[in-house]
């Protein structure tokens, strides 16, 4: 984030406001958002798998918590409902099921490890000087709430209704796959499950 | 509040997730990090459309879309990363390798090579065809 | 004044967390011993046993607090707190009467309570994966299980009553309450007042912690006040699934003189909520971890649909 907020700190906006002089909200949304990276980074580094998970879990109600900031109540909830409620205990149904220990697992990480992190940090070096190149006197207007759930759901069933019946289908697809998947057949299965 | 700071957060978040995809060997780990960069674009979304005040909320039902479809995403996932755990035992990324390119394909179990996210399919495809290697 | 309201506010939803579960689990004493004929506690606090919780509060604070050795030791002493607070923070979006008797208005409340609620079961499967106990790793991935199966009934049983209101907040839906939603919606309360008890994993859906079979499940190896604090969350839960029942279905605080006695029908109709839970416990055995999951899919989830159709039929009609 430091790294983000640098060049940008001379940056005036054009009612005067400044990078140096932040809000209230914006002094939340950084300590919020210090709290989501450091917990992805737990997640994607830590070698306890369920840890990992469980990072996963603050690093998303984090980001749940970044919405209800952006005025994006909503989706903030939805958030919270599908994937701490939901995804997150798939991820960890799943974890368990294979076997997941208590302490460390040597082998979390491939040994591809260095090429990775150049990889991301490259990435992460040039988006962030695009991004702060692109919107440094950028400023959202936060005074009017914008994500209320009837806003939301007039343009979703006016405006996007087809996009949604079509995700319907993907969501029926995707389960009738999952149940396909999962169900081994009788006749080339090892074990003889259904 | 200054966009640069939801646009940096998912950014960084972002290459987060592709270091954690790239770097981590457990498939349901891999899965992880490829939710926390949706997750990242989610963001992004919501932010640009805030900023926008747009009205047809584009952003933010392109992100419900998006949460759909990562949940979509992870029981099919899922549901693959069990079936392969049942067949071989483990769910190493870089040890389902059995449809292979070259010489030495059946040895492939014991040398780690390049890692991705892409290896998923590929696991399955082993599961339905023949089992080279055995838990 | 603002700081004054809003301490009142949280003083006010913390003492009905604390008080409300002990007053349910002293009636389950109660009214358990009665249905089975038994008198139950009758020795602690003197008059019929009143203060046996009390009591058990006493003696689970004195019992050492032990962590099993080879556990997640961090992971195991933080469950029971995940398990646990979710239900506070739920209560401060039910309302109690009319006109802001209520912690707070939340624009999406209907969404805010179903997606807190789902985070309790985190703290079950975080303490059943970390007692290092494979009774309680089976409770966990049968918490799972449930879990997964049983938010879908809620959800759209939630949904069909937010179909019919109009309104995603909870005191919309209480404003827009009329007498006859309570037939038409009858479906969907009963659909979403089982799924509630099958997430909380109350009998006859209890096969997660089924003591017989798998020793408590995920509370296997806890003792003293860390056990105290999963069944305080069970009785939390009993508390919350009855109170959101009576909200979205039964009317909360309508009833006779609801300005002055709103809240008193609110907390009747909680109270007789959470008398039927009992009830239930006492009335039907234990079903398998198959059964429960087949009941979800082929009872629940097909009823929580034809509900939705028939508000959806009712409201075109009589648009």
């Amino acid at each position: 984030m430091s790294a983000g907020a640098l060049p940008v700190l001379a940056a005036v906006g054009e009612s005067g406001r400044s990078v140096l002089s932040p809000s209230g909200v914006e002094i939340v949304f950084l300590l919020v958002a210090v709290v989501v990276l450091g917990a992805a980074i737990l997640c994607v580094t830590s070698r306890h798998l369920v840890h990992a998970a469980l990072y996963l879990v603050v690093a998303l109600g984090g980001l749940a918590v970044e919405y209800l900031l952006l005025t994006a109540e909503f989706i903030a909830w939805v958030q919270v409902l599908i994937y701490l409620g939901s995804v997150v205990v798939l991820l960890l149904f799943g974890l368990m099921l294979t076997r997941a220990p208590i302490g460390p697992s040597p082998d979390a990480d491939s040994r591809n490890k260095p090429v990775a992190l150049v990889v991301a940090l490259a990435a992460a070096a040039t988006l962030v000087t695009l991004v702060v190149d692109a919107f440094r006197t950028t400023w959202i207007d936060l005074s009017t709430p914008h994500g209320r759930s009837d806003a939301l759901g007039e343009s979703l069933f006016r405006t996007w209704v087809l996009p949604f019946e079509a995700l319907s289908v993907l969501l029926l697809a995707a389960l009738v796959g999952a149940i396909v998947i999962s169900r081994a057949r009788r006749d080339d299965s090892e074990e003889g499950r259904r | 509040m200054h966009l640069v700071h939801p646009a940096t957060l998912a950014v960084l978040l972002f290459c987060v997730g592709l270091y954690g995809v790239l770097a981590r060997r457990n498939t349901v780990l891999v899965l992880m990090s490829v939710e926390l960069m949706l997750a990242a674009v989610s963001l992004n979304l919501v932010a640009f459309d805030v900023w926008l005040a747009d009205e047809l909320h584009s952003g933010q039902v392109f992100t419900l879309f998006l949460i759909a479809l990562a949940a979509a995403e992870i029981g099919i996932g899922l549901a693959i990363v069990l079936l392969v755990y049942r067949r071989r035992g483990t769910v190493a990324l870089d040890r389902l390798r059995a449809l292979r390119d070259g010489p030495g394909a059946d040895e492939a179990a014991e040398a780690a090579g390049p890692t991705d996210a892409a290896a998923r399919p590929t696991a399955i495809d082993a599961a339905r065809g023949q089992e080279t290697t055995t838990p | 004044m603002d700081l004054l309201d809003v301490t009142l506010r949280v003083v006010a939803v913390l003492v009905a967390f604390l008080v409300l579960p002990l007053l349910v689990g002293q009636a389950e004493h109660k009214v358990m011993a009665h249905m089975q004929g038994r008198v139950g506690p009758m020795h602690a606090g003197g008059f019929h046993g009143w203060a046996q919780l009390v009591a058990d509060g006493v003696k689970f604070a004195q019992k050492e607090d032990t962590v099993p050795a080879g556990a997640d030791r961090r992971i195991f002493q933080l469950a029971p707190a995940v398990a646990l607070v979710p239900y506070c923070v739920v209560l401060v979006a039910i309302p109690l009467g009319p006109g802001g008797l209520v912690g707070q208005v939340i624009d999406a409340g209907v969404f805010f309570v179903l997606a807190v609620l789902g985070i309790g079961i985190l703290g079950q499967l975080m303490g059943g994966w970390a007692s290092n106990n494979k009774y309680s790793l089976l409770g966990g991935m049968r918490t799972a299980a449930q879990l997964m199966a049983y938010e879908l009934p809620l959800i759209l049983a939630a949904a069909s009553v937010v179909m019919a209101a109009g309104t995603l907040s909870l005191t919309g839906i209480l404003d827009g309450f009329q007498w006859w939603w309570v037939p038409w919606q009858l479906v969907g309360a009963f659909v979403f007042f089982t799924a509630g008890i099958a997430e909380l994993h109350r009998p006859p859906f209890d096969a997660p912690i089924a003591p017989e079979e798998i020793v408590f499940g995920a509370f296997t190896e806890y003792s003293g006040l860390r056990f105290a604090l999963f069944l305080l969350a069970e009785y939390a839960g009993i508390v919350v699934i009855s109170a959101l029942t009576a909200v979205l279905f039964f009317g909360g605080w309508h009833g006779p003189f609801p300005d002055q006695l709103g809240w008193l029908w609110m907390l009747l109709k909680t109270g007789a909520l959470c008398f039927l839970v009992i009830w239930a416990r006492v009335a039907w055995p234990r079903l398998r971890a198959d059964q429960i999951q087949k009941f979800a899919w082929t009872v629940l989830v097909p009823l929580a649909l034809a509900q939705i159709a028939l508000t959806g039929v009712v409201k075109v009609v009589i648009s």
